[in-house]
């Protein structure tokens, strides 16, 4: 929170609704929640790109990106992929559950001087998350910006998350939402293949056009390669960084990449800041 | 306020004066010297090379609870602060230390626990008249009577110590003495001058670490990594008992209905340190957490705060169980720049 206070201090807000995006071992529960207290939700301002410490007291807190645009309303969402200790306790929380949140923290992505380009968002699995609240801040301003162009892969139709949000947008005319998985499935009426192909057969023009990726390192590289086959330029490529993290404000040390703090300093970076970043894709 | 003098037979009367405050001095234990509270009546002269443990759990404490609560409850507590602090005796490059951390520690967003702490603790140092064998302070910008991060500097000169303050707090420690201290002459400040030279001299060892911070992200896959990390145990001693190294883990603990989230000295040298749930490692091997280690140290740190994290007091040298020595890494640094 502000300055002065202790910000290690998390507070709690209650699960309004909770759904599964995804199923399986590593299963991916959406968490939408409100601050009980009504200073502290008054008080919280986020931009797309930042993430929360969040968790459940007496386990522990883990980093997660937060999933919706300010635009949406006084609460946030939390798309959680369940994998260790926390994510764990987090997935048993219910509607009227107590999550313990503290925040925001990190940069964003620079919304504001994207104003008036085209925007096109590549993501990959679960790394939709930290890329849905740059869509739906666009959506919400729609004047603002020259068009809204998103590619979303899994390897299957049952790991996509916000399924039923892409209908939605894909009936909007001046917005594209391009999906694709990479086996064929019987009743999928989208494109199967792998997202950086994807990406070469849809060839967007790199003209006035800001590209932020999010997903597996292994699906980046390849969309990395193929947009500069595309011509983009490194100054037109957006990505997040993630590592382990404890103090979310860049005291505790562990998840700096070469000279930066992902915590403090990213998540959000450029290419061309990436680039000279040595443990950047480590 | 000039400098002032304290007889070193009036020493226990000047430790006496501090009653009311908590008291770090170096005391002896079975392995050597350490920074331990002060019983009542206790006045030991700090006659002592350098503490084997840095000081700097004064201030950023090996474990510490954040904070307190309840099982299953949603509000939590503060641990309250402790009481005023001084700390006696410790050595210039330790305190250095500390003032290198605090810009970590108020870098943007205030780490409350540490500076709490550091406003309510009064730094007294003691200038180095003997270096031990493995000391390069002035090599990295410190000095055997270096004032940096303290309150106030004593020297020894044989019979007395001399008094400087360096802030406000220091000041009013010496206040505080009143007629146990006198005020010293031109011939102490000569002195003092005088030893501080000697104890320069007395410094053997020395590196060179001009074009360092800027050249080192440039032999990230220079072989040097292997070679100074080929015998390393991974122990993670040298980053416990380095003064300026301030990783911490964060862990709750949880017993019967009470339980508390805990902060824990943690090292770059330890695998999980940086491993991620899903298995993933960004700095899978020694080599990987040595090379950053010595970046952290000799490159981010200057290129964020301005200043080398590392100030000479050879700890890590010293106690490496291995014998890797950090001024024989930066020596091969230099030389593959």
């Amino acid at each position: 929170m502000k300055n002065g206070t202790n910000p290690y201090i998390p507070y709690p807000a209650t699960v309004e609704e909770t759904w599964y995006e995804t199923g399986g071992d590593r299963c991916i529960k959406t968490f939408k929640v409100v601050f009980d207290d009504e200073k502290v939700r008054k008080e919280w301002s986020h931009l797309p790109g930042q993430c929360a410490m969040i968790g459940v007291l007496g386990i522990g807190e883990s980093m997660i990106s937060i999933s919706c645009s300010p635009t949406e309303g006084d609460f946030l969402r939390f798309s959680v992929m369940r994998m260790g200790k926390v994510t764990q306790a987090l997935h048993q929380l219910e509607v009227g559950d107590k999550m313990m949140v503290r925040g925001p923290y990190g940069n964003n992505f620079p919304v504001d001087d994207w104003q008036g380009k085209k925007i096109l968002t590549i993501g990959g699995g679960v790394g939709q998350a930290p890329l849905r609240p740059i869509v739906e801040y666009v959506k919400a301003n729609r004047d603002e910006y020259e068009g809204l162009t998103m590619i979303y892969g899994a390897r299957t139709s049952g790991d996509l998350c916000f399924k039923g949000e892409f209908e939605e947008m894909s009936k909007c005319d001046d917005l594209a939402c391009h999906l694709t998985i990479d086996v064929e499935e019987e009743g999928w009426g989208h494109n199967v293949g792998f997202v950086p192909q994807m990406l070469l057969d849809l060839n967007p023009s790199p003209e006035n056009t800001i590209v932020i990726t999010c997903g597996p390192p292994i699906m980046i590289r390849f969309v990395l390669e193929n947009l500069k086959k595309l011509g983009f330029e490194d100054e037109q490529i957006y990505t997040t960084l993630e590592n382990r993290m404890k103090c979310g404000i860049g005291k505790c040390g562990r998840c700096n990449a070469g000279n930066m703090y992902v915590c403090k300093d990213g998540p959000v970076f450029s290419y061309a800041v990436l680039k000279e970043i040595p443990e950047a894709f480590a | 306020m000039s400098a002032m003098l304290l007889n070193k037979e009036k020493w226990p009367e000047f430790v006496g004066k501090l009653t009311g405050k908590k008291v770090w001095a170096p005391q002896a234990d079975s392995e050597g010297m350490r920074f331990a509270l002060l019983a009542e009546g206790e006045a030991p002269v700090p006659d002592y090379n350098n503490t084997r443990v840095p000081p700097k759990g004064v201030l950023f404490p090996q474990t510490e609870t954040m904070l307190k609560f309840q099982v299953k409850a949603t509000e939590v507590d503060e641990p309250e602060l402790d009481q005023e602090t001084v700390v006696l005796g410790l050595r210039p490059c330790d305190a250095r230390a500390m003032a290198i951390v605090e810009k970590l520690f108020k870098w943007d967003i205030d780490d409350p626990y540490f500076i709490k702490r550091r406003d309510m603790v009064t730094l007294v140092g003691l200038a180095c008249n003997d270096p031990g064998l493995n000391c390069f302070c002035p090599s990295v910008g410190g000095s055997p009577a270096s004032t940096e991060g303290l309150d106030l500097l004593m020297v020894d000169l044989g019979e007395n110590y001399l008094l400087e303050a360096v802030t406000g707090k220091g000041e009013a420690l010496l206040k505080e003495m009143g007629d146990l201290l006198s005020e010293a002459g031109a011939d102490e400040a000569k002195e003092k001058e005088k030893l501080v030279k000697e104890a320069e001299g007395k410094i053997k060892r020395t590196v060179d670490t001009e074009g360092v911070p800027e050249g080192l992200p440039g032999l990230w896959e220079d072989p040097l990594w292997g070679k100074v990390s080929a015998s390393c145990l991974g122990c993670g001693t040298c980053t416990y008992l380095c003064p300026t190294c301030h990783c911490f883990d964060i862990q709750d603990e949880v017993e019967g209905f009470d339980a508390r989230r805990c902060r824990t000295w943690d090292s770059c040298m330890f695998g999980e340190y940086t491993l991620h749930t899903s298995g993933h490692n960004p700095r899978p091997t020694r080599k990987e957490r040595t090379r950053n280690r010595i970046n952290h140290k000799y490159s981010y740190y200057v290129d964020k705060f301005d200043v080398i994290a590392c100030v000479g007091c050879g700890r890590c040298s010293n106690l490496c169980p291995v014998n890797i020595d950090i001024i024989d890494t930066i020596r091969q640094v230099k030389e593959a720049l």
